[in-house]
């Protein structure tokens, strides 16, 4: 796909996710547009799946460990046909298998339930190793939040994968700076975080989370060639994408008005 | 060994079991491994393998295995109610001599809570033979709570298992009824003794099932005895007796006494191994019997005055 549909792409799932907040009334906003970039360059560039057999043995795995961003996901998904966009519509509401946060099995495509945070990496090394077991030579792709490396499950699970050399998995963080209630890096001593994965064993990168370029090349690099898991700290904006969204931690759950989806999606050029 | 036939079957350790799984690992290469002193990562990894198809089983102390991983057992586990089997050795006190860190007493409240789960306490090596091979051909979560090494074989043949059904080990025709669940069950038979020297001819059911509780049995020995006791190494609260108390507190009428016993709502403090620490808490068959006694002796006064 040309950079300018790309481009184009991530404009209207961050719309999408605008109006799924609004029209729900979920929280969470600034997490999921933090993320957008990172899926699409997964969903489009990199991870070998295909929408209409989600559950073909031999695909790439994504689990979207911060499950807080599930709008991101969900919206992520129907665009790249693995469900209709007309599904996106019930987020939320009662009786829709969209919730708040990924349920098991609740839409084709969506591999782990997530919500409590720290569970995403555990799980994917099942997967990866799983694969190793059955010689499916599969991917797993697995984002968290910076937020989630406050949880020690996440240094667990990191120790085992290097331990075990599984170079068919790759984590992506989605550093935006920001957790619930405060900077991520005040609350915690996440950094340096590079170095703490890269003194954990893994193959360390850091990326602009949102230049679809840099996300690409980046991802290409797995499996590893030195035999490592793979981790890529994606430097990203909490609430990319909408200007008075940007950096300001409100958003974590605030729930925009009709107004204000309105100035959002014209800013993204969706009017 | 269930894992020749079943290609599937995974086996992750939780840095215990020294040299238990050397013939595993030779047989199985590639499908062991020591996941190291990282309980909710094993849980996880688990999850994950049994989503792509596998059959992990998790092993380590009881303790470990099940409460401190217990938000991955929920989540990865029985959200998604994945036929993991967790694996506990240690059940209640048989750790006795290693502190109350290393005592098991609230792991079947805490497993038995959590939606899909099975909880299977076997009372000998050969229920936990029976109880591993159902719990495969089952799916579905299962926690199987072991005791320690060595404990008396109580089965001479092998019995008819199923899980969530009651085995009746020694039959009874007067008024006692005792439940055991998991590995105090060499203690209910002591007590099943000693009542016998009273006259009690009672009758001993392993209760190997905690969830789903054997409802069919429950209503026949509620309905036929004067006394039913359940007796486990476990918390009074939450276990079999708690299970027991809250199945009956549903039921519209019923002719026994409930009695239960197991451990107190408190730690156990002080050295010593698990025949003191039994004791102590008063999972010992001389107690219980005398208990019994005592509380049947007051229902043949009652029963004698009412006439």
């Amino acid at each position: 796909m040309q950079i300018n549909e790309i481009e184009a792409l991530t404009r209207r799932i961050r719309g999408k996710i605008v109006e799924m907040s609004n029209k729900s009334q979920a929280a969470h906003l600034g997490s999921a547009l933090s993320c957008v970039d990172i899926l699409v360059a997964l969903y489009w560039n990199i991870m070998a799946i295909d929408p209409l057999k989600p559950c073909e043995p031999q695909r790439d795995r994504f689990i979207l460990s911060k499950g807080h961003a599930a709008m991101a996901l969900f919206a992520t998904l129907a665009l790249r046909g693995f469900f209709p966009e007309s599904l996106l519509d019930t987020f939320g509401s009662v009786g829709s298998c969209l919730e708040e946060h990924p349920s098991p099995g609740c839409a084709p495509g969506v591999e782990a339930a997530a919500g409590s945070l720290g569970h995403g990496i555990g799980i994917g090394i099942g997967m990866a190793l799983a694969g190793r077991i059955q010689q499916i030579p599969y991917r797993v792709f697995i984002t968290i939040s910076d937020g989630e490396c406050d949880e020690g499950s996440t240094w667990e699970a990191a120790m085992f994968a290097s331990a075990h050399h599984l170079d068919n998995m790759c984590v992506i963080v989605d550093f935006n700076k920001w957790q619930a209630t405060g900077r991520s890096c005040e609350i915690m001593a996440l950094e340096p975080l590079a170095e703490k994965w890269r003194s954990f064993g893994w193959s360390a990168y850091e990326v602009n989370g949102h230049d679809m370029n840099e996300l690409t090349s980046c991802l290409r690099n797995i499996p590893d060639h030195k035999g490592k898991p793979v981790a890529i700290i994606a430097h990203t904006i909490k609430g990319k994408g909408v200007s008075f969204m940007e950096d300001d931690n409100n958003w974590h759950y605030r729930i925009p008005t009709e107004k204000e989806v309105l100035l959002a999606k014209r800013e993204l050029e969706l009017l | 060994m269930l894992a020749r036939v079943d290609q599937r079957i995974i086996l992750l350790s939780g840095d215990i079991g020294n040299k238990l799984f050397d013939p595993f690992k030779e047989q199985f290469p590639g499908r062991f491994f020591n996941c190291g002193v990282a309980e909710a990562n094993m849980t996880s990894m688990a999850a994950g393998m049994a989503i792509c198809g596998l059959r992990p089983v998790t092993y380590t102390i009881a303790s470990f295995v099940t409460v401190r991983c217990l938000e991955q057992i929920r989540i990865d586990i029985c959200y998604h109610n994945l036929p993991v089997i967790i694996v506990g050795v240690g059940a209640g006190l048989s750790y006795a001599e290693l502190g109350a860190t290393h005592h098991s007493c609230e792991d079947i409240a805490m497993m038995r809570v959590l939606p899909n789960m099975t909880v299977v306490c076997p009372g000998d090596a050969v229920e936990v033979r029976l109880a591993l091979r159902a719990a495969f051909k089952r799916g579905g979560p299962v926690y199987i709570r072991l005791g320690k090494k060595n404990e008396p074989i109580i089965h001479k043949d092998e019995p008819d298992f199923q899980i969530g059904k009651g085995i009746i080990i020694r039959e009874g025709h007067t008024k006692v009824c005792l439940l055991s669940t998991g590995n105090v069950l060499p203690v209910v038979l002591e007590t099943a003794n000693i009542l016998a020297t009273q006259g009690i001819d009672a009758q001993v059911v392993s209760m190997h099932t905690v969830k789903p509780l054997d409802e069919g049995l429950l209503k026949n020995v509620f309905s036929q005895f004067e006394i039913v006791a359940t007796i486990e190494e476990h918390s009074l609260i939450g276990g079999l007796g708690g299970s027991v108390a809250e199945w009956l507190s549903d039921q519209r009428s019923r002719k026994a006494d409930l009695l239960r016993f197991g451990a107190k709502d408190e730690f156990i403090h002080g050295a010593g191994k698990q025949k003191t620490a039994r004791q102590s808490v008063g999972i010992d068959a001389e107690i219980i019997a005398r208990e019994i006694f005592k509380r049947k002796q007051g229902n043949s006064h009652k029963n004698a005055k009412g006439k």
